[in-house]
């Protein structure tokens, strides 16, 4: 029978340079010092009853079933706390520890119900398998004395419940969320028999709970159950893959029953996030199978028809007459297509050789444009590759911490959770250092057991500004390591860069008016990060979404260069990617500009290699960006456009232009497995498949390739790169896969970073990151190791430009956006879970001076408006806000956040900014014009959807 | 396309690269960034504009730019 028992050591593995060597129970065995003999025994094939050990974490000691003999030594000792040493000799059976052993599990059984048969843990609770190994037949005490059978289950967390009856207080669950989660959120409250697991003075879900899962895991009983189990049953079957949200790219093993799944745990030998997950992967896969699935094919003529569902046959054809139509009439540039950081590798990789090959143009894109086109953009012009320099694991190795324009505790959370396990440092290591520049208090900036050596608060739009007068305190001051810079730079940019930042005018005090942030501070936190051996960058979007971002990224490349932190582990540039494919995404070619492998379609020889291999001119010239094509479309020059996965109609900013071009469109094509929003305006629809439902690869923010895996049929019966494939034949360009490793294989061919992969040897180690050749055949966990990419480093000079975006006497306030925990991105799929009893809408944060001067209550609706545009939200008085600044995110559409965002762009690379917008808050209870349009729009667009499309059922 | 934001974006362009002391060096990066990021459509409405008069608000490396490297962002005339 299928177990989903995975192999516990008891105890976290060790990685000391010495080894001791030891018997257990007459076997010779030999491991690193400092591992307990619970560890050591179960390498050496002896399992050791435990309850309160699991290999997560840190043993405990205190439920005393684990008890040994060690020859010579008296008493039982507990083998989960009890370090190996050299010679000794332990014996895991003796007639006295058995004695013990059914001593403690008597004593737990006998406050413990005696419902196994009907309890959801049954044939998976490892007090059950304990009883049964430790021999336990009878309990001498009753039920008759002091028992805690009655406590009352807690069930009001969305996804799992508490139900203290079953607790054995083995505290595993309190002692997940301090050390794997970092949130401490339980506690053991009382003493002996009174004590009992607590998630602060209130339940689940009103408490600090993140819903992380570790607890759950974590429990040996029935205590902390998922309520997917507690419905569904046990599993029959695991599958390992990897999470569709964010760019932590988290392994999971999918447990399923059939085609269904029944839950997702994480992946202990997950090499992103070492078996542990958030909320997100953990929990919210429900929107999968969600009834709002298109399951059928669908044509229409003009926007405002009813759809039609036909065949895929018929779709294809459709699709394929009309770009062949609309190419005939306006050329061959009128076409293009987008793919989507929410699509594998396979899937973007056959989106942009449709595109190059099939349509004949580079109009290709990816939503990376939106968010971090400007890291791809700033990385290869200094370090030479355009990507983060490391892994996740080096976090354990750095001491001190930048964090820029990024949210980790929302946005990477599992991440997040690995750097302030290293910010609280351990017993015998001090934390690393915490230096935090945003305009927000985020979380990181202070939680339990962590604080920010600095924060620098500044206004939004100075992140280069800021950056300067880091590097000048640091140049300066004379911190800079030339040893460093000498060796590994091109020293001509290198002197001018450094007459550049020494001038006053990008001194920390200059600039002081312009960032908001004291000068002292920012002096401070250049030396904290000048000084620390191992320095380390995180950025997210709050540097990339803006007028300046790749400027930005460059004078964040610069500031590392300068420090000497970047070419070895505890160090580097680390963009934390926003989708779980945004790394992999642009790796794969489908930035108009670029081929595979960030080599510019100008290139001749590599526009031949990819002529060869497809058997088709490659345009020598770039095509249109996403915000280029939305001119070209309200300009009328740019007619028909294949979308797969993404939704620019709720994600792009300025969204009445966004709309203007997709209703200027003759053909628009959208693959999703919802009707989003970009479909309301579509001719063609073919529906897409989840991850569950189709093999490829999704690359995340440390370049690791990751499997995604199959587990049940696509419920509409193709699989995203299979409709590619198909459409592109409809087109009269054939390409011939029988399985996406085939692509990976075409991938590999073609792509002298990816030289190595291939589905075999991701099956062997699980994931590979990136560049993997002959150079690195496993794999490069760290890049620029003994060079950079290019050769020389190179030192970009970053004036400081301020934004065009200014606050008036209409609009007084900068608006900035994010994301949250609970929901991802646009929504459509967190918002088709429980997680939306997390956030059921978007709000605007406002800061309570701002609030007062305006008459805004928290919790009243308010207008926000901009030059742009207006719509109505709740408002949030909160002190995370700096006075002068609102803060919001667009889960929603129908919160309408990008209908106020502008049209302003980075310079280099036209990715938004999203992150600076002049706005004025007035309350007001109704809903903007833009809101009532736009429920009116979708209610109708809902109603022309047959309904035999969405529940999927033949005609 | 939309000429002022055309002129717009490439006059952020110039401002990043304005920096840059040795002038050619400023005015060959202008015009490498357009021909390597910009559409040619793009690119052709910019040089078309310029071609009819001064651009208003164009910045002056984006101008000189368009003067002497023409040959370089000229697209080739293709279907
Ligand atoms: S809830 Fe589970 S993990 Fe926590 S103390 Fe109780 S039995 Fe142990
Ligand atoms: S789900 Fe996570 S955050 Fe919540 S109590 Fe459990 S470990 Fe802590
Ligand atoms: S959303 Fe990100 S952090 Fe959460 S489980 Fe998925 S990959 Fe991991
Ligand atoms: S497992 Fe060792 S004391 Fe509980």
């Amino acid at each position: 029978m299928y177990s989903n028992k995975v192999l516990d050591h008891g105890t976290p593995a060790r990685s000391a340079p010495t080894t001791v060597s030891l018997q257990i129970d007459g076997a010779t065995v030999t491991v690193p010092a400092g591992t307990s003999l619970m560890r050591a025994a179960v390498e050496a094939g002896v399992k050791v009853p435990k309850l309160c050990a699991t290999d997560s974490l840190e043993a405990f000691g205190s439920c005393r079933l684990c008890v040994v003999e060690v020859e010579g030594r008296k008493g039982f000792p507990a083998s989960c706390t009890t370090p190996c040493e050299n010679g000794m000799k332990v014996k895991t059976q003796t007639p006295k520890v058995a004695a013990l052993r059914r001593n403690v599990m008597e004593l737990y059984i006998s406050d413990h119900p005696l419902d196994c048969l009907t309890c959801p843990a049954n044939g998976n609770c490892e007090l059950q398998d304990m009883a049964g190994v430790v021999g336990l037949r009878e309990v001498r005490y009753g039920y008759q004395g002091d028992n805690h059978l009655q406590a009352p289950k807690d069930t009001s967390n969305p996804y799992f419940t508490f139900d203290p009856s079953k607790c054995i207080v083995c505290s595993r669950c309190v002692r997940a969320c301090e050390e794997v989660q970092g949130t401490f959120a339980l506690t053991v409250q009382g003493r002996g028999f009174e004590s009992k697991i607590a998630s602060g003075p209130t339940d689940f879900l009103n408490s600090e709970c993140v819903s992380c899962g570790a607890c759950v895991q974590a429990c040996p009983t029935a205590t902390l159950m998922e309520k997917s189990i507690a419905e569904q049953g046990q599993p029959d079957h695991a599958v390992v893959t990897t999470c569709a949200y964010c760019g932590v790219g988290c392994a999971f093993r999918a447990e399923m029953k059939g085609n269904e799944v029944v839950r997702m745990v994480p992946h202990k030998d997950g090499k992103a996030n070492h078996g542990h997950s958030c909320v997100k992967g953990r929990f919210a896969w429900g929107y999968a199978t969600h009834p709002d699935r298109v399951k059928k094919p669908m044509i229409r003529a003009r926007i405002t028809d009813p759809w039609r569902e036909v065949t895929w046959d018929e779709a294809f054809a459709h699709a394929a007459s009309e770009i062949k139509r609309i190419q005939a009439k306006y050329g061959r540039t009128s076409v293009g297509g987008i793919t989507s950081s929410r699509c594998s590798n396979e899937e973007t990789f056959l989106v942009q050789k449709l595109v190059r090959a099939g349509f004949g143009n580079n109009n290709v894109d990816t939503c990376a444009r939106v968010c971090h086109s400007p890291t791809g953009y700033g990385l290869k012009q200094t370090l030479g590759e355009s990507a983060g320099t490391q892994d996740f694991d080096s976090v354990d190795e750095t001491d001190c911490v930048i964090v820029i324009g990024a949210n980790p505790t929302d946005g990477h959370p599992v991440f997040a959770s690995r750097m302030k396990r290293r910010l609280r440092g351990t017993a015998t290591e001090p934390g690393a250092g915490l230096i935090v520049i945003d305009p927000r208090r985020i979380d990181l900036v202070r939680t339990p057991h962590v604080e920010a050596g600095f924060h620098l608060q500044l206004k939004p739009g100075t992140n280069v500004a800021v950056l300067n007068a880091l590097a000048h305190v640091v140049v300066t001051e004379g911190l800079a390591r030339e040893d460093y810079v000498r060796e590994r730079c091109d020293l001509a940019e290198y002197e001018k860069w450094k007459a550049f930042v020494s001038l006053p005018k990008n001194s920390p005090e200059a600039l002081e008016a312009a960032t908001g942030v004291p000068a002292a501070q920012i002096r401070g936190a250049a030396r904290l990060f000048a000084a620390a051996p191992n320095g380390a960058i995180y950025y997210g979007l709050g540097v990339t979404e803006h007028s300046q971002g790749s400027t930005t990224v460059m004078a964040i490349a610069n500031l590392a260069m300068v420090t000497g932190n970047i070419g070895r582990p505890g160090v580097g540039v680390n963009p934390l990617r926003g989708q779980n494919n945004v790394q992999g995404s642009c790796d794969m070619g489908s930035f108009p500009h670029e081929l595979p492998g960030y080599r510019h379609v100008g290139d001749a020889a590599t526009r031949e290699l990819f002529q060869k291999a497809w058997g088709r001119p490659i345009d020598d010239e770039p095509g249109l960006r996403i915000p280029n094509m939305f001119d070209a479309a309200v300009d009328g020059s740019f007619k028909a456009l294949y979308v797969q996965g993404e939704d620019i109609a709720q994600s792009d900013p300025d969204t009445a232009h966004v709309q203007h071009a997709l209703e200027s469109l003759e053909c628009l094509i959208v693959q999703d497995i919802f009707l989003n929003e970009t479909a309301k305006y579509a001719h063609v629809f073919f529906p897409g498949s989840s991850f569950l439902e189709k093999d490829g690869t999704f690359t995340n923010a440390e370049r690791r390739i990751s499997p995604v895996r199959k587990v049940m049929p696509p419920l509409a019966g193709l699989a995203d790169w299979e409709v590619t494939v198909a459409f592109a034949k409809a087109l009269g360009y054939s390409m011939h896969y029988d399985h996406p490793a085939q692509i990976m294989d075409e991938i590999a061919r073609l792509t002298p970073t990816f030289t190595g992969v291939s589905y075999a040897k991701l099956d062997r180690l699980g994931s590979i990151q990136w560049p993997c050749n002959a150079d690195a055949p496993e794999g490069t966990p760290y890049m620029h190791a003994k060079q950079f990419v290019r050769g020389k480093g190179r030192f970009f000079l970053t004036e400081y430009v301020e934004t065009p975006e200014r606050t008036t006497r209409q609009f007084p306030l900068l608006l900035t956006t994010g994301r949250i925990l609970s929901q991802y991105n646009v929504g459509a799929q967190t918002r088709r879970t429980h997680n939306t009893v997390w956030h059921d809408a978007d709000v605007l944060e406002i800061h309570a001076h701002d609030a007062e001067q305006r008459g805004i209550r928290d919790g009243d609706l308010v207008s926000l408006q901009s030059r742009k545009g207006a719509t109505t939200l709740r408002a949030v008085v909160t002190e995370r806000m700096q006075p002068g600044v609102v803060y919001t995110t667009f889960h929603h559409p129908e919160s309408g956040v990008n209908v106020v965002t502008t049209e302003n762009s980075d310079w280099a690379t036209n990715c938004p900014e999203y992150k600076v917008t002049a706005v004025q808050v007035v309350p007001h209870a109704k809903k903007s014009e833009w809101q009532e349009q736009f429920g009116r729009f979708s209610d109708t667009q809902v109603g022309l959807v047959p309904k035999t499309a969405v529940r999927g059922e033949s005609r | 396309m939309d000429g002022p934001k055309l002129v717009r974006m490439a006059n952020q362009i110039a401002t990043f690269f304005a920096t840059e002391p040795v002038r050619a060096l400023a005015v060959e990066g202008v015009a490498g960034h357009l021909k390597r990021f910009w559409e040619p459509r793009m690119r052709r409405e910019l040089l078309a504009m310029h071609a009819a008069g001064p651009v208003p608000g164009l910045h002056e490396l984006v101008a000189e730019a368009l003067r002497t490297q023409r040959a370089q962002l000229e697209p080739a005339a293709r279907g």
